[in-house]
C-alpha cells in the first residue's frame, strides 16, 4: 500500500538536492539555463529578490502562469515562495503540483505571529533560520528542509555566513552539553525538547541545511560548503551577472568540488562582472529581510 | 537476486579490505556511506578518476541526473568508469545512479553512460507529491517486504540482453539486475534495512575473489 507524502519522503527529496544549487528564475528560458548549468531545482520567481528591494511595495506568491511556464519548461525540481503564514498560497502551490515550497521572508509576511503548519502538507517545505532556535522551530511546525536566511538580493556574502555560523556553532555547543541541561536549553532556544535531544545526539540537524542570501560568486559558494553548507541557493547572483550562463555554471562546478581551489580557481575564470552587492549597513532597517519570520 | 559466488582463496571473507566508493559528485552521498559503514565495509568517496582506480565497487547515489550527467563528462569521470564497468567492477545506481547508468531515457537526449540495457522513464511517478512508500516482494530477498522510498522515481520501461527485473511497482520495474550492474528506482540508503547493500558487497567481495 502507497504512502504519499510521509515525513520520510518530504525530507528525502532535500537529500537528493544536497551538493547542489538551487537558483532563482523568472522565465522558462532562465530555467533552462538552469538546468543546462547542471543546477539540481529551480525557484520560480516573479522577480529576483534584487528587484523585490528595488522596486518596494507588496511581494506575494508568483502569478500561477509563471510557476506553470517554468514547470513546463524542465525536469528538475521546481519550487516556488508563499508568504510567511499564508496557508492558502501554500495550498494553491500544491495544487499546482509544485515540488517543494519556501515559506520565504523574502515575501511580505502574511501572518506576523505564526507562520504555517507545514505537517499536513503533502508537498515539502523549506524555511528560512538565523540560528538554531529558528531552525528547530520550524523543523517542529514540518519545514522539511531549512535554509540559512542572509540577506536575500544584497549581494553579500556577510550575513549568510552570519547565520551559518550561528547554526553550526549552536549544534556544536548542544552535543557537549550534559544530559540534564538539555531541557533548560530548549526553553531557552524555544524549541522542542525532543528535537533538541535529537540534534545534541546526532551533532547534526535532522534535516538537510543550505545556505542562502548573498551568495555571488563561485568563491562565495564554495566558502559555504567548507563551512559545513549542505547545498546552496543563488538567488540574484545568476541572473544579475554580466553572465548568467557561465556564472551559473562556475557556481555548480564550485559547489561539488569546493574543497578542490585549483578546481575553484579554474571556474572563477573569466566571469565577467558579478552581481552589484549592497553593504547591509546601507540597507534601511525596515528594508532588511532575515529579521521576518518569528 | 542470484545468489553470489564465494571468495575461494580467503578462509575469512576479506570484508575489511574491500573498498566500496561512492560517487561523490551531488546527492544522499552521506547516507551511502553510513549504510555501507553499517555492513561494516570502509567506504570511499569517488571524485576523481584517481578515486575511481582505487575501489573495488562503486555506488551511484540518488540526486539530479542532469547535474550528475554533465559532471561527469566535464570531470573525466564517464570513461573510466564505463572501463571499470566493461572489466566487472559491479556498479549499483539508486534513482538518479539508474538513470545515469541506463542505455536510454524516454524523451531525452541527456548523456547517459549505457551500462546497464534498460530503457528508464524519469519522474515516472509524477512530481513530488506522487513520491511515496511502498513496501516491495523482490524476487531473491528473503524475509519481510523491502521499505521502498520513491522520490521523484524513474521507473524501467524495457529491458533486454542480459537486464533482469528483480522488482515491480503498478506492473513497472523498480528493481534491475545485470551481471556485475544493480539499478533501484527507490532508496534503500533512506531506510534502516540494509539487506540490499549488504547484497551488493557480496557482490563487490565475489568479483574481487
Amino acid at each position: 500500500m502507497k504512502q504519499k507524502g510521509t515525513e520520510k519522503v518530504k525530507r528525502g527529496l532535500a537529500q537528493m538536492l544536497k551538493a547542489g544549487v538551487i537558483m532563482d528564475v523568472t522565465t522558462p528560458e532562465q530555467a533552462i539555463i538552469a538546468q543546462e548549468a547542471g543546477a539540481v531545482a529551480v525557484m520560480a520567481l516573479e522577480r529576483v529578490p534584487a528587484d523585490i528591494r528595488k522596486e518596494g511595495g507588496v511581494a506575494r506568491m508568483a502569478a500561477i502562469e509563471v510557476v506553470q511556464r517554468i514547470m513546463d519548461a524542465v525536469t528538475i525540481p521546481v519550487m516556488a515562495k508563499a508568504r510567511i503564514g499564508h496557508f492558502v498560497e501554500a495550498q494553491v502551490l500544491e495544487a499546482l503540483g509544485i515540488d517543494f515550497i519556501d515559506e520565504s521572508e523574502v515575501l511580505t509576511p502574511a501572518d506576523e505571529s505564526y507562520h504555517i503548519d507545514k505537517r499536513p502538507f503533502t508537498v515539502p517545505f523549506v524555511c528560512g533560520a538565523r540560528n538554531l532556535g529558528e531552525a528547530l522551530r520550524r523543523i517542529a511546525e514540518g519545514a522539511a528542509m531549512i535554509r540559512t536566511k542572509g540577506e536575500a538580493g544584497s549581494g553579500n556574502i556577510v550575513e549568510a555566513i552570519r547565520h551559518l555560523r550561528q547554526v553550526t556553532d549552536d549544534i556544536r555547543r548542544l552535543s557537549v552539553l550534559p544530559e540534564e541541561e538539555l531541557v533548560s536549553v530548549a526553553r531557552d532556544l524555544g524549541s522542542p525538547v525532543e528535537l533538541v535531544r535529537e540534534v545534541a545526539q546526532a551533532g547534526r540537524l535532522p534535516v538537510v541545511m543550505f545556505v542562502a542570501g548573498g551568495i555571488a560568486t563561485p568563491a562565495d559558494a564554495a566558502l559555504c560548503m567548507q563551512l559545513g553548507s549542505e547545498g546552496v541557493f543563488v538567488g540574484s547572483g545568476i541572473f544579475k551577472s554580466a553572465n548568467p550562463a557561465k556564472t551559473a555554471k562556475a557556481i555548480v562546478e564550485a559547489t561539488h568540488y569546493f574543497d578542490d581551489p585549483k578546481i575553484v580557481l579554474e571556474v572563477s575564470k573569466e566571469l565577467g562582472a558579478p552581481m552589484a552587492g549592497l553593504e547591509i549597513s546601507q540597507i534601511p532597517k525596515e528594508q532588511l529581510l532575515a529579521g521576518r519570520g518569528w | 537476486m542470484p545468489a553470489t559466488k564465494k571468495s575461494e582463496t580467503a578462509k575469512e571473507p576479506s570484508k575489511g579490505r574491500l573498498r566500496v566508493g561512492v560517487l561523490a559528485l551531488q546527492g544522499d552521498i552521506e547516507e551511502h556511506i553510513a549504510a555501507l559503514r553499517a555492513c561494516k565495509v570502509e567506504p570511499v568517496r569517488v571524485k576523481t578518476p584517481e578515486d575511481l582506480k582505487s575501489v573495488d565497487g562503486l555506488i551511484i547515489p540518488g540526486g539530479e541526473s542532469t547535474t550528475v550527467a554533465n559532471l561527469l563528462e566535464r570531470f573525466q569521470l564517464a570513461k573510466p568508469l564505463h572501463d571499470r564497468a566493461r572489466t566487472g567492477m559491479p556498479i549499483w545506481g539508486t534513482c538518479m545512479g539508474m538513470i545515469v547508468m541506463a542505455d536510454k531515457v524516454v524523451g531525452a537526449k541527456q548523456p547517459t553512460l549505457g551500462l546497464l540495457h534498460i530503457e528508464v522513464k524519469r519522474n515516472a511517478f509524477g512530481r513530488q507529491t506522487e513520491s511515496a512508500e511502498e513496501p516491495l516482494e523482490i524476487e531473491g530477498l528473503d524475509g519481510k517486504p523491502f521499505p521502498g522510498v520513491f522520490i521523484r522515481a524513474p521507473w524501467i520501461e524495457s529491458a533486454w540482453g542480459g537486464a533482469h527485473i528483480l522488482s515491480y511497482v503498478d506492473g513497472k520495474g523498480v528493481m534491475v539486475w545485470q551481471k556485475n550492474l544493480l539499478g533501484t528506482s527507490f532508496h534503500p540508503e533512506l531506510t534502516d534495512d540494509t539487506r540490499i547493500h549488504a547484497y551488493f558487497v557480496k557482490m563487490v567481495e565475489a568479483a574481487k575473489g
